[in-house]
């Protein structure tokens, strides 16, 4: 049923990539093929494998229960929220937070838990960005 | 001659302090992802690469930094193998089968010393026969035209399922997908933008570091958080090692088992799709052929149980090198990974690379030799350091890989977009794994996507719009020939290819156990 589902959701993506590439608008520089030419070939691809999916799917993955899928989609929030609070509470403060509750939903008790994202956010900032240089996120603090 | 006294310019590169200090580092952080279960050479270098950019390290200080990751890596992956009886990376899988008997038997440190002379042995003749093979690859790519040049990408996509793949369909689903996200951004002939949809951030394309970081590393931190696997991988005594001396007598007489072990991992890693795995699944299985027909010794900790697929696994990560730097395609995850490094410094790999650049190639291959080296060191005396790190529970390992992948695109793109890009490629990776949906071609796609279509563009204005010209020439029939075989052949023997490697596996470890 898993495969049904993907092949007719990759049908859907093969058919609004086609859509698209018919879109496409020439530029006053022409060659013989075009910019519309592979997008097709890899359009017809996408949708004749999935079309295949839905007529001989392979047996059902295994899926993870209610509370695992919960899990990950909560990272997943956690992830998007640290990728948007980067610039405004900048890298260490940030990094705290998302680190603790990575490490606190892998198995670590919630007080050490944030001990942990204090040490990685800190030991992170250390190594990459005063010794190696690298540009992090700055906050209204500074780092 | 010639190419002696190329290499000997490898060596002036790759020797000077800096070079050198950066092969010792990548080293041991190589070694050290190899033996930590759930980080392995793609996802180490991938993690890697956005670092080493916004350091602003040269062309050939970061190929050596990397490849040097990417050789620890192959060597580290058979620690835990040895010690836990978990492979450490995917190719160290046949390692377990009598490796893990023997640490069982009190024979750990004597496996650990083995393997690694083994490893040495298959990854140093195997960088010899790159030295060799691949300027005579790159004469034969000399004679590939711009139709060639597709039809040999296409033999890369069709082929990189391997043997063992199961699902044709979803291999060349994957394919396509990564060469539509390739499509994203101004068209590189014509300059129309495609599929952008007036999205400013998607002007430029999709950076294939962010897919690579995203895939790779990210999925694999969200499967340890369904398992919620976070206890550390060794608890306590596992990881004792005992005696580290190597045993001469032992080495000496697993000498022939090396080589044959080698001999079939460069074969292995030379030919497309094929790739470490298989590499060290086929030294296993025919050195068991060759000296243990009736299946009395292998599977209890026969020490050439042991040197056979750690030979023949690091032989073929020298060997996927070869079609890697001579021609520019790829033939497995890792080497895919490589490659993203060469297109982000701006190093178009291929026959012109050895005309052009020989100061990268010759310095890259110079400082394989040195790594292997290095690794040797580190690998025998210093094994008692990387056993320790199997103790370092994943809750605190995970985090930080996901931390330090972070940092890394964030600060070469300095795009919030573009992490949460990542966050989406990490999600996508997580449910196509858990859907059976190699991620290789993906990346491979997203890589080569535009090379692929300039080609064929430029064959198509050549011929004047005669779709023929794909077939056109002896060369393009041979490799269309290769890449339906390629593509064919597993639909036939994939299943069966893939129970034996997996009844190999069971059956040894019930009589282990």
């Amino acid at each position: 049923m898993s495969d049904r589902i993907f092949g007719a959701f990759g049908l859907a993506l093969a058919i609004f990539y086609i859509w698209a590439a018919t879109t496409i608008k020439d530029s006053f520089m022409v060659d013989v093929v075009g910019p519309r030419a592979f997008p097709y070939i890899v359009g017809t691809v996408l949708g004749l494998t999935s079309i295949w999916f839905m007529i001989r799917p392979d047996k059902e993955p295994q899926w993870p229960v209610l509370n695992d899928l919960a899990e990950i989609v909560f990272a997943t929030a956690v992830m998007l929220l640290y990728g948007w609070a980067l610039p405004e509470v900048g890298f260490v403060i940030a990094t705290v937070f998302a680190t603790a509750y990575l490490t606190w939903r892998l198995g670590t008790a919630p007080l050490w838990a944030l001990v942990t994202g204090l040490a990685t956010s800190v030991g992170i900032y250390v190594t990459f960005h005063l010794i190696l240089g690298l540009h992090l996120a700055k906050g209204p603090l500074g780092f | 001659m010639e190419i002696l006294s190329l290499l000997a310019d490898g060596f002036a590169v790759a020797l000077t302090p800096q070079n050198l200090f950066l092969a010792v580092i990548g080293c041991f952080l190589g070694t050290l992802m190899g033996a930590l279960p759930g980080l392995g050479p793609a996802n180490g270098v991938a993690i890697l690469i956005p670092i080493a950019f916004s350091l602003g390290l040269g062309p050939t200080p970061s190929l050596i930094l990397l490849t040097s990751v990417y050789y620890g890596a192959m060597y580290g992956g058979r620690i835990s193998s040895i010690l836990l009886n978990i492979p450490g990376d995917e190719p160290a899988m046949m390692t377990c089968l009598d490796g893990y008997p023997m640490a069982q038997q009190g024979k750990a440190g004597e496996a650990l010393s083995l393997s690694g002379v083994a490893s040495f042995v298959g990854a140093f003749v195997a960088t010899c026969g790159l030295v060799l093979l691949a300027p005579q690859l790159v004469k034969i790519a000399l004679l590939f035209g711009p139709a060639e040049y597709f039809v040999l990408f296409t033999v890369a996509f069709a082929t990189l399922g391997g043997i063992s793949s199961t699902n044709q369909a979803k291999s060349a689903f994957a394919a396509a997908l990564g060469l539509g996200i390739a499509m994203i951004g101004s068209d590189s002939q014509t300059g129309s933008q495609r599929f952008t949809f007036d999205h400013i951030h998607l002007y430029d394309g999709i950076d294939f570091l962010i897919a690579i970081v995203g895939l790779f590393a990210l999925s694999e931190v969200f499967i340890f958080l369904e398992h919620h696997r976070g206890g550390a991988a060794a608890s306590g005594g596992a990881a004792k090692v005992g005696r580290i001396l190597p045993d001469f007598g032992m080495i000496k007489r697993c000498i022939p088992s090396m080589a044959r072990g080698t001999g079939l991992g460069f074969f292995a890693g030379v030919l497309p799709g094929a790739g470490a795995s298989l590499g060290s699944f086929l030294a296993y299985s025919l050195e068991k052929q060759a000296v243990d027909h009736d299946g009395k010794t292998f599977g209890k900790g026969d020490p050439r149980g042991v040197a056979a697929p750690e030979a023949g696994n690091n032989a073929a990560s020298g060997g996927a090198l070869v079609p890697m730097l001579a021609l520019g395609v790829p033939g497995s995850g890792t080497t895919a990974v490589l490659l993203a490094v060469l297109l982000q410094l701006n190093i178009t790999p291929g026959p012109l690379l050895f005309t052009k650049n020989p100061d990268v190639v010759w310095g890259l291959i110079a400082a394989l030799f040195l790594a292997n080296f290095i690794l040797l060191a580190m690998n025998i005396p210093l094994v008692g350091i990387f056993t320790r790190v199997l103790m370092v529970p994943t809750r605190i390992l995970m985090p930080v890989v996901a931390m330090i992948s972070f940092v890394g695109i964030y600060s070469i793109t300095g795009s919030t977009f573009d992490v949460m890009l990542m966050v989406g490629f990490g999600v996508a990776g997580w449910l196509l794994r858990k859907l059976d949906v190699p991620l290789v071609p993906i990346i491979l796609g997203i890589l080569l996507g535009n090379q692929m279509e300039v080609n064929l563009r430029r064959a198509m204005t050549i011929s004047d719009g005669d779709w023929l010209t794909l077939v056109g020439s002896p060369l393009a029939i041979i490799l269309w020939a290769i890449a339906i075989t390629g593509f064919v052949l597993p639909m036939l023997m994939g299943r069966r290819v893939k129970r034996r490697m997996e009844a190999a596996r069971n059956e040894e470890e019930f009589v282990g156990d």
